[in-house]
């Protein structure tokens, strides 16, 4: 029972870390079809920054400076890199991935030459680095917190998408890009801001998973991308919700299998992966794979639906 | 002495993928009345319009002619931008946000800085101040379209570009949208893609006909529908003053 409680408390804890990743690629995806496979570059620069900030001031105050640190920095490198790059290649696909695969790799890669490619460990303050009792389990209290922020994240998203104009415009414009356009909005710094926010909640989920494996690394940016891709296949772009929910099933069933199957964690999250896809072959066409095809194969459409 | 036009098209070639769409393309859009695009299908009626609001499918552009926007260079404006100054666009598959309240379909309307006509769009559309909070996708198709018109006329624009508006409605609805055509009208010139021709008799003052992405034909609307010999030549269809519902 209590390893039960501790393996789940530690699945939701890494299925926040999940969703605070994944839903911002989500709404990047949704938004603009593009594939941001430099996400978890933005998480690791998040990380070195967040970590060399904890270890100068120290203690509590250094992790609360470290997290606005960190945020901070997911947040203008995110906004730097739509700038700069991202807006030039809207609607080139190809050349999108190119682009952020390029910088997933050289990224990590330069994160690696300034300050090795060893783990280190992440300074953890003392009121964070104990166990809490539930049920018999002894668990680790930065489990919550992540639990906690991640469900904070996700009130913030909601009310952000349903009470504001952006999040309208978001909304509207996952649906239809074209159309919203011909209503006289400009998408693209709808689009900046989102990518910009999704850079912030990656910057924020880089300090968050330093708590969480009590280390960073040149590449925990990129491995931790690759499970908030399989939650955005599984939960799809909308509503966020489901994205969350998606998250947690992806933590969960890592821990357990990771637990009751020999360590198969990985392999058990690809198996569920490749049942759902399996499951529904005809996936609706607001699914990210569909999409994603469909981006790929044909010359993508700028125009609101409809044919010549 | 006549108004100059709104919107003037001249000699506007499109290509899409390499593909010559449209040639030559000239018309006038007067500044007030209904202007009738008409043409057969696939003569590039849609694609017109698209050109004149920046709205293209990748692989298309303007490679020739000028549009101009009440005397303003629009040919190679973002759609945004043309769109602000004062056009409202009801495309030919709606576009709903059919995850988005009818309110919130509405709202995205909204231009800020500009008044805002709930008064007239509720009057013309009482149904949907009624079902604000419903999702635009759970709408009958006459529903939808009484959407995309609203949004059209939220703002005081000075020209609405409505494309095919009456398309896969029944009978009954198609008269009702007509109705409101005729009475957003009044209030701001239309340039209207239409193939029901009785909706166009009901409606239009100048016609323009496409054919295979030329213009073939400009003037006055019921001078044409009067010359069956030269509809059915150009149009393909009769038009017998009973066809279809208006």
């Amino acid at each position: 029972m209590d390893t039960l409680v501790l393996l789940t408390l530690t699945g939701l804890g890494l299925g926040a870390l999940y969703f605070l990743i994944a839903s911002g690629l989500a709404l990047i995806f949704g938004l603009m079809d593009v594939l941001n496979f430099a996400h978890g570059a933005f998480l690791t620069v998040s990380v070195y920054a967040a970590w060399r900030t904890a270890e100068t001031v120290g203690g509590m105050p250094g992790l609360l400076l470290a997290a606005v640190v960190g945020t901070l920095t997911g947040l203008l490198l995110a906004a730097v890199v739509e700038l700069v790059l991202i807006r030039r290649l809207y609607g080139r696909v190809k050349e999108q991935i190119l682009v952020t695969v390029g910088l997933s790799l050289a990224v990590p890669a330069l994160v690696q030459t300034v300050w090795g490619a060893d783990a280190r460990p992440f300074p953890v303050p003392d009121a964070l680095s104990g166990t809490v009792g539930v049920l018999g389990a002894r668990v680790p209290v930065n489990r919550f917190l992540l639990i906690a922020v991640a469900l904070l994240v996700l009130a913030g998203i909601h009310l952000f998408l349903s009470r504001t104009r952006y999040g309208l415009i978001v909304r509207a414009g996952v649906e239809d890009r074209a159309m919203v356009t011909a209503l006289g909005i400009d998408v693209t710094r709808a689009f900046t801001l989102v990518f910009a926010l999704g850079g912030a909640l990656a910057g924020l989920a880089g300090v968050l998973g330093g708590l969480y494996f009590g280390s960073l690394s040149p590449h925990q940016g990129t491995s931790l991308l690759v499970f908030a891709f399989v939650v955005v296949i599984i939960g799809g772009l909308v509503p966020i919700t489901s994205v969350a929910l998606s998250a947690l099933t992806v933590g969960l069933v890592q821990q357990y299998a990771n637990y009751y199957a020999g360590g198969y964690g990985d392999l058990a999250v690809v198996v569920l992966l490749a049942a759902v896809v399996l499951s529904r072959p005809a996936a609706g066409t607001g699914s990210p794979l569909t999409r994603l095809r469909r981006a790929l194969t044909t010359p993508r459409t700028r125009s609101a639906g409809g044919t010549a | 002495m006549t108004a100059p036009p709104i919107l003037r098209v001249e000699g506007l070639d499109v290509d899409i993928a390499g593909s010559r769409i449209l040639t030559g393309v000239t018309f006038d859009v007067p500044a007030s009345g209904v202007t009738a695009l008409l043409g057969r299908n696939g003569v590039g009626k849609t694609t017109t319009i698209r050109a004149v609001l920046g709205l293209l499918p990748d692989g298309g552009r303007v490679t020739a002619g000028r549009v101009t926007f009440a005397g303003d260079d629009i040919t190679h404006e973002p759609t945004h931008r043309t769109v602000r100054r004062g056009i409202g666009y009801a495309p030919e598959d709606r576009g709903v946000f059919a995850g988005l309240t009818v309110a919130e379909n509405l709202a995205l309307a909204e231009r800020p800085g500009h008044e805002h006509r709930y008064d007239l769009v509720h009057d013309l559309f009482p149904e949907l101040a009624a079902r604000r909070d419903q999702r635009a996708g759970t709408l009958s198709g006459g529903q939808q379209q009484m959407v995309a018109l609203a949004r059209t006329l939220l703002n005081d624009n000075t020209l609405v570009v409505v494309d095919e508006p009456t398309k896969g409605l029944a009978p009954r609805v198609v008269t009702e949208a007509a109705e409101v055509l005729e009475r957003a009208a009044e209030r701001v010139p239309l340039l209207l893609v239409e193939q029901n021709l009785a909706v166009v008799r009901r409606l239009a003052r100048s016609a323009v006909v496409l054919d295979a992405g030329r213009v073939v034909h400009t003037g006055d609307a019921r001078d044409l529908l009067a010359d069956t010999a030269r509809t059915t030549a150009l149009l393909g269809v009769g038009s017998r003053p009973d066809h279809g519902a208006a």
